[in-house]
């Protein structure tokens, strides 16, 4: 499916955020906002809401202190229980730090995942990239022109009266 | 339209816009390679090269191509694997640490700490792996069941607690260094000209596209990662540590180890990053990003820990004496007047003097001046190490078995081998990665810098965006001192 974007680009993120909030105001439905970093207070600008990530974080941390401790009970204290230097069969103080090492171990792993697949990062050869310089200096503000159905002219003088510095049409072709 | 701000001095000098951060740092992303950089590699493929023979030897003969005998049955491998583990601990305290303590100057020198974190923790591994003699069975360190019945690893060993922590310490710094990288292989991507580099980097930047959703989701990982890695860093040493603290060895079995550890870890990775910078930023004219108060900032992390060092060493001395057992003061007057004075008094020049010339204005923005503290401390720490391990084991209880320690040449070919290994790794890193991380430095661009680099006149923005971003700032307030923090 192809789809039409008009495309606002901006030089600095200061006018960039004054320009979402006035655009939003106006009623224009921002697609999305590519930036060569992250800027700050594009989240409220945009009505982004706060991830969830830190949530996933804190479970699979839980699965990697329970899955540690499960595994060390029971090799050490069910499944071949030993007398190792006089100690408890399941000495629990001796199983911290792998216990430790383990819930940092899932909860890095278990996020990262999660934030590739939330935001479907994966190695590909092509990338729709819709200004490539956005990854350089330039801050893209994307309006889908066939969702939204605004006149392109009008939406050009709004686009420039918010400071952008060029605006394009593109069209992209998305699975 | 630019002014500096009487407020705080910029991170980034040279009044840089974000295109020339682009710019300055794809350079030699991009540029064919030159023959400085190939000299380098030369030098450092031949000692890799060294790396491989010493290798053979040890595989092929055994470990009887070391100088190890029935007495010292631990030395250089420890010394080395200690030695580049703790090296490895700066680059985890710089991204992770000070990005919970937002440090912002931290942005300039995070990337190539960290990949000098991830290559010194590959460097560390190949000790043990290649101690255990039969590398190919390196497995069986995992709780795995074998194949004699349902026999488990023990858990109760810090040697075990090892695996785990150097295992997890390594893939969590690579997962952190990795994240980091994508938005910065999407800029190199968009810019390649050649189809090979641009098809190699959009494999490499995993399909990012800069949306603000995924900045968004990007910074919330960023900062949970230096969430758990802080405890992490701390825990690996810890844990390195107790190696040693949990064994009933006089001058090994002491409290005192997991925080001197660490702190000596953190010293000694400083000097290096400090070592790698310094070069670093002359070669690739990386001066703007990498300056003197970058270089000031990390001399003092490295006074601070080289001091806590110090009381470290006097402490055991005091404890030993304290303790009233005979043959823990043995083990440590051992240390300073044994055979082994040598070994001692270098650490204690090298670890508890030099860092202190830090203290001297000077001396901390000097250039030649900090790179040969920097060496020093390297030397020195590996010294400490070195002293730890073998004059606490050469006089054990009997006498009859007390011994010396002689490296052999295979001993030597593999220390040097493993700096072989580490810059050939850092040099194809330096070339092919960017090694200042872009995105994070246009991010600190406008710091201390009252209007941007990129200040658009006729718009009027800086008014306006004062009230769009901090809507609590007098009007009066540069906007950006908030903006950032």
């Amino acid at each position: 499916m192809t789809k039409r974007f008009a495309l606002g680009i901006f030089d600095d993120e200061d006018v960039l955020l004054h320009a979402i909030e006035n655009i939003r105001a106006a009623g224009v439905k921002i697609h999305d906002v590519f930036t060569p970093f992250p800027v700050h207070g594009i989240d409220d600008a945009l009505g982004i809401e706060r991830s969830r990530l830190p949530i996933a974080a804190f479970f699979f941390g839980l699965c990697g202190t329970s899955f540690a401790l499960w595994m060390q009970i029971y090799m050490l204290g069910f499944d071949w229980p030993m007398i190792i230097g006089g100690k408890p069969h399941i000495a629990l103080p001796a199983f911290i730090p792998v216990t430790f090492e383990l819930t940092v171990l899932f909860c890095a792993w278990g996020m990262m995942i999660t934030f590739f697949t939330v935001c479907g990062l994966y190695p590909r050869l092509k990338v729709p990239v819709l200004d490539v310089r956005s990854t350089d200096d330039k801050f893209v503000m994307a309006i889908d022109l066939d969702n939204d159905n605004v006149d392109m002219n009008r939406l050009k003088q709004l686009l420039r009266d918010n400071g952008a510095s060029e605006v394009n049409e593109k069209e992209m072709t998305q699975k | 339209m630019q002014h500096v701000s009487a407020v705080r001095e910029p991170l980034v000098t040279g009044g840089k816009t974000y295109h020339d951060v682009t710019q300055d740092v794809c350079r030699q992303v991009e540029a064919k390679p030159n023959v400085r950089w190939m000299a380098a590699l030369s030098v450092a493929l031949f000692l890799f090269g060294v790396f491989l023979y010493s290798v053979y030897r040890t595989l092929w003969y055994g470990i009887g191509e070391w100088g190890l005998n029935k007495t010292i049955g631990w030395a250089w491998d420890i010394t080395n694997f200690v030695w580049w583990v703790g090296i490895g601990h700066a680059g985890t305290l710089i991204s992770a640490v000070l990005l919970l303590f937002r440090q912002k100057w931290r942005t300039s020198i995070n990337r190539a700490a960290e990949a000098m974190t991830i290559f010194a923790v590959i460097c560390a591994a190949m000790f043990p792996v290649l101690h255990m003699g039969r590398p190919w069975l390196a497995f069986w360190v995992l709780p795995l069941q074998n194949t004699f019945g349902s026999l488990w690893v023990n858990f109760n060993s810090p040697l075990l607690w090892d695996v785990f922590a150097i295992s997890t310490y390594f893939s969590v710094s690579l997962v952190f260094w990795y994240t980091g990288l994508i938005p910065d292989f999407a800029t190199i991507r968009d810019r390649a000209k050649g189809p090979i580099a641009r098809r190699a980097y959009a494999l490499l930047s995993f399909g990012w596209t800069g949306s603000a959703k995924h900045w968004s989701r990007y910074e919330t990982v960023s900062l949970i990662l230096a969430g758990v890695s802080t405890p992490l860093v701390l825990s690996v040493h810890t844990i390195v540590s107790m190696d040693f603290a949990t064994s009933v060895v006089p001058g090994w079995h002491t409290t005192i180890f997991p925080p001197y550890f660490v702190a000596g870890a953190i010293f000694s990775g400083f000097a290096m990053v400090l070592t790698l910078m310094l070069i670093t930023r002359v070669v690739f004219k990386l001066e703007d990003y990498i300056t003197l108060e970058h270089i000031a900032l990390m001399n003092k992390i490295m006074m601070i820990t080289g001091s806590i060092v110090g009381v470290a060493y006097i402490t055991e001395f005091f404890i030993a004496w304290y303790s009233q057992v005979e043959f823990e003061q043995y083990a440590f007057i051992n240390r300073a007047t044994g055979p082994y004075w040598w070994a001692y008094w270098s650490m204690m020049t090298c670890n508890v003097i030099t860092p202190q010339l830090v203290w001297i204005r000077k001396v901390r923005y000097s250039i030649p001046l900090t790179f040969v503290l920097s060496i020093i401390v390297n030397i020195g720490m590996w010294f400490e190490r070195f002293v730890i391990i073998v004059t606490s084991l050469h006089r054990d209880y009997l006498p009859s078995s007390w011994a010396m320690f002689s490296p052999t040449r295979i001993d030597v070919g593999i220390y040097v081998g493993t700096i072989g290994l580490f810059f050939t790794l850092f040099l194809l890193f330096a070339k092919f990665f960017p090694v200042i991380n872009m995105a994070e430095v246009k991010s600190i661009l406008k710091y201390g810098v009252d209007n941007g680099p990129t200040y658009v006149e006729g718009h009027g923005h800086h008014a306006h965006a004062q009230h769009a971003v901090t809507p609590g700032v007098p009007a009066s307030a540069p906007v950006n001192y908030n903006k950032h923090d």
